[in-house]
């Protein structure tokens, strides 16, 4: 049984899914129909999921500082905080990434994707009693669309140009075609509120599974079951207290001695000790976060692409996963997109270590003398160590690496995105279209590898638009082979989110989409006595 | 050709002959507020220093050159520094802090409760430590240099030597973990009742006594050691004196002095110095909220809690600094 239909078995044993959808479903992803049928009739008898019970979670990522303002949610804890008590328009597929319906009940767009109409779900009810309506949809968006905005999601939503009611349909309509949509729907600030939340941004008045009980920002925060809740898979427990510790020993003796059920940020170094303890779990879930070595493509020497390619060779991508990341990551392949990204474009061979290859192109670029690597801690957990190893699988190839390590403070002013050849990190990006606007587009603010292609700029551009997604997923893939072969970006590796829980918890659903089960985490899991 | 009458003799100069303790402290206190007021200067213009500011720095990578806009000039961020100082100090005089840039609460409250959790544990901590230490100290004096004192020296200066997240970690790996007596995280809320309260700050407190006990333990040896060698020490001891006695009697009140300050140098560090501990136990005090400012340049929180610990160190040391004088008469008179 693959991931994917265990996935499905376990929203079967949740009531989420029923036995049409699950045969349906896991007939699809390659099973047989008795088989399937067989799981069916287990997934349903057996793990049926306990109700009840009090969810503690040890979070890093607050601070007293965080707003209960969804617009202005950023730390890790609000964002699992949000996720407990709101709801979006739109949710992504937990195994595949995909756009599926949450207050949205469905979409279709127009032939250019430039019109989106979306059908909202009719009976739910804001935690407040008041049902919830198209005016707080287009009002929501209203809120965090404004120029004025402080939200978060304003670079993601901004290309909405206008945003309307049709009777009880949302109707948004974009500056330009973007296929991707639903998928922008699906981010964590866009929450509805009532009224959008222009009466009380901070009232904390959503449709989610969970009411807000009490809140004390980078301290804790405790939830009530919304009984009136619009779904029935989700929401297992009957109470959750989610507790800041930023501190990544407190968060492990907390776990380890059963004070809470569940943590994050499971430092890779220390998980295997973790693993000793008798009733821990360790959950690493495939993410879309990225370790990168930039070089400024326009800036000599690495204004030459062979001397580029001599530096992606150099790199031993394998030893990087292994050392650095401790096992809990995947290779890298030069381009920032990996198999959890829907249209994700298969079958590009995986760069390895050759420094054969690497002396080759390093000779052909006429380059001599050493090159300069600025990294410092703050880049990406591990990044000094990276660089050092580096510097040695490049010596088998005759390259030289000078390390020179930077200050923490300060780095991403001055360091980063301004000096030809670091190291840094990217979190994911919903779609794909996201990561390469956000960073490869010739005009993008964070275009830290200086990739200037109006060639590569035109094909992105088409793909935001087109409707066909077998042609959208040939354009990715001739974009993934630009980036791969002559942009300024060595990706060695995508990290893993890793986090652990208690074994009582059951349900844990490892979803690609984000960290925490894309925040999710508190309402799908449930507790076993 | 004669001297002025006693009538010009300057007013404020015959109040100090008169009340000489009252005027001392009087003289310390206005040179404290102006103290304040300088550091109040350092704190402002320090951060206004800094590289980076909040707008960025909080919105991090989702920082569109809109957003950021915005957020500078709903702050205010364009005028110019010197009215924003007074603006703030104006305001800070009369204890409005203004509010968080990022949560949009009200500092001053915030702060009224975590200066709370603060303080709550630092009476714990002190409450236990400083009747401790001096009592130690005294006991080390009278067995000096015999089993007792060095065991307490052995052990006095192991813990102050350790880092205090050290300790805290083996702490909650004992206490905590392995035989789960302890409650850990420390974490304390609105409406908890006081016993779980006090449950709650059972390891931070313990590791705070552990980390500021020697240091008072051993001053108070220290001073009341070389009130020892001194010649009225020696006629105690002459006309018969028991050894205990004369340490309490009449070698303690004069060592008082110094013991006083290294008291109050502890009790300032157990409010202001324990971010490592409120971290490593999960407490919601003023040192983690102030950290958390930091990281995001939450201005207005930072220069409160900046202004606060330094208030509190002044106070403590000002309080210090009196009960000295108050302690040996012979101060009272500076030449």
């Amino acid at each position: 049984m693959n991931d994917y239909t265990k996935y499905l078995a376990s929203r079967v044993s949740a009531g989420g899914l029923s036995r049409r959808e699950f045969m349906g479903r896991a007939m699809a992803a390659g099973v047989t129909l008795a088989l399937a049928d067989q799981l069916f009739t287990e997934s349903a008898t057996a793990a049926e999921p306990k109700r009840g019970g009090h969810l503690k979670l040890g979070l890093e990522g607050g601070a007293a500082t965080d707003s209960k303002d969804p617009a202005k949610f950023l730390s890790q804890f609000m964002f699992c905080v949000g996720r407990c008590w709101g709801d979006m328009l739109v949710e992504s597929d937990p195994l595949t990434g995909a756009a599926v319906p949450a207050l949205a009940e469905s979409w279709e767009a127009s032939n250019d994707a430039v019109t989106w109409t979306f059908k909202i779900r009719k009976g739910v009810k804001f935690h407040n009693g008041k049902d919830l309506t198209i005016d707080d949809v287009v009002a929501t968006l209203k809120r965090h669309t404004d120029s004025k905005s402080e939200s978060g999601a304003l670079g993601v939503v901004k290309s909405i140009k206008e945003i309307k009611a049709d009777g009880s349909d949302l109707v948004l309509t974009l500056a330009e075609g973007n296929a991707d949509m639903p998928l922008l729907l699906t981010d964590y600030h866009l929450v509805i509120q009532p009224n959008g939340g222009n009466d009380d941004p901070l009232a904390s008045i959503g449709t989610g599974p969970y009411k807000l009980a009490s809140f004390e920002a980078g301290v804790r925060a405790t939830f009530e079951k919304n009984k009136d809740d619009w779904r029935s898979d989700r929401g297992y427990v009957d109470s959750i207290e989610i507790i800041g510790m930023n501190d990544a020993t407190a968060r492990i003796a907390a776990l380890s001695s059963g004070q809470v059920h569940y943590i994050n940020r499971v430092d890779p170094k220390t998980v295997d000790l973790l693993k000793r303890a008798p009733n821990v779990e360790i959950l690493s879930t495939s993410g879309r976060g990225h370790y990168v070595f930039i070089m400024h493509g326009n800036t000599a020497p690495f204004d030459n692409n062979d001397l580029r390619m001599a530096l992606k060779y150099a790199m031993d991508r394998e030893t990087m996963v292994k050392k650095i990341l401790g096992g809990y990551g995947k290779v890298g392949n030069d381009f920032p997109i990996n198999s959890t990204y829907a249209l994700f474009p298969e079958g590009i061979e995986q760069r390895a270590y050759d420094p054969d290859k690497a002396a080759f192109h390093y000779k052909k670029s006429g380059h001599s003398g050493s090159v300069l690597l600025r990294t410092s801690e703050v880049a990406f957990p591990g990044a000094v160590d990276a660089a050092v190893l580096y510097q040695e699988s490049c010596k088998k190839a005759g390259i030289n690496i000078e390390v020179k390590r930077e200050p923490g403070d300060g780095y991403w002013t001055n360091v980063w995105n301004v000096q030809p050849f670091s190291t840094s990190y990217w979190g994911g990006r919903p779609t794909q279209d996201q990561m390469y606007s956000t960073a490869y587009i010739s005009t993008a603010d964070w275009n830290d590898t200086r990739f200037l292609r109006p060639d590569f700029d035109k094909i992105l551009l088409e793909a935001r638009s087109q409707l066909d997604e077998a042609k959208r997923k040939e354009m990715y893939r001739s974009m993934a082979m630009m980036v791969r072969d002559e942009g300024g970006v060595i990706l060695p590796m995508f990290n893993d989110f890793v986090n652990a829980s208690t074994k009582q918890v059951k349900g844990y659903v490892h979803d690609i989409g984000n960290d925490m089960s894309n925040g999710y985490v508190a309402t799908r899991v449930w507790l076993d006595a | 050709m004669s001297n002025p009458p006693p009538s010009t003799v300057l007013p404020g100069l015959r109040f100090k002959q008169r009340f000489p303790l009252l005027s001392l402290i009087a003289e310390r206190f206005v040179l404290s507020l102006l103290l304040l007021l300088a550091v109040s200067i350092l704190i402002f213009g320090g951060l206004e220093a800094l590289p980076g500011d909040f707008a960025t720095t909080y919105l991090g990578q989702s920082a569109t050159p809109q957003a950021v806009a915005n957020i500078r000039t709903e702050l205010g961020l364009d005028r110019p520094v010197t009215t924003r100082y007074f603006e703030w100090l104006g305001n800070a005089v009369q204890g409005d802090f203004g509010t968080s840039w990022a949560s949009k609460n009200s500092v001053s409250e915030q702060i009224a409760k975590r200066l709370g959790n603060s303080l709550f544990l630092a009476a714990f901590a002190a409450l236990i430590s400083v009747p401790l230490a001096v009592g130690l100290g005294m006991l080390a004096v009278h067995f000096r240099n015999r089993l007792p004192d060095k065991i307490i020296n052995v052990i006095s200066l192991a813990a102050i030597s350790l880092p205090e997240f050290f300790i805290g970690y083996l702490l909650i790996l004992f206490f905590g973990v392995k035989f789960g007596i302890a409650t850990f995280p420390a974490t304390v809320y609105d409406g908890m009742d006081f016993v779980d309260r006090l449950k709650a700050i059972a390891l931070p407190t313990a590791t705070l006594v552990l980390v500021v006990l020697a240091h008072m333990m051993r001053m108070t040896r220290a001073a009341i050691l070389s009130v020892m060698s001194s010649a009225y020490m020696e006629t105690a001891e002459l006309k018969g004196l028991g050894a205990f006695r004369s340490i309490v009697k009449h070698a303690a009140p004069n060592a008082l002095a110094p013991i006083i300050n290294v008291v109050a140098l502890n009790l300032a560090y157990l409010v202001v110095g324990v971010v490592v501990v409120e971290v490593v136990f999960v407490y919601p005090g003023m040192g983690q909220y102030m950290v958390d400012a930091v990281t995001v340049r939450d201005m207005p929180v930072v220069q409160a809690c900046g202004l606060i610990f330094a208030a509190v160190y002044i106070l403590l040391n000002m309080v210090a600094d009196t009960l000295a004088i108050v302690a040996n008469p012979r101060l009272r008179h500076p030449r």
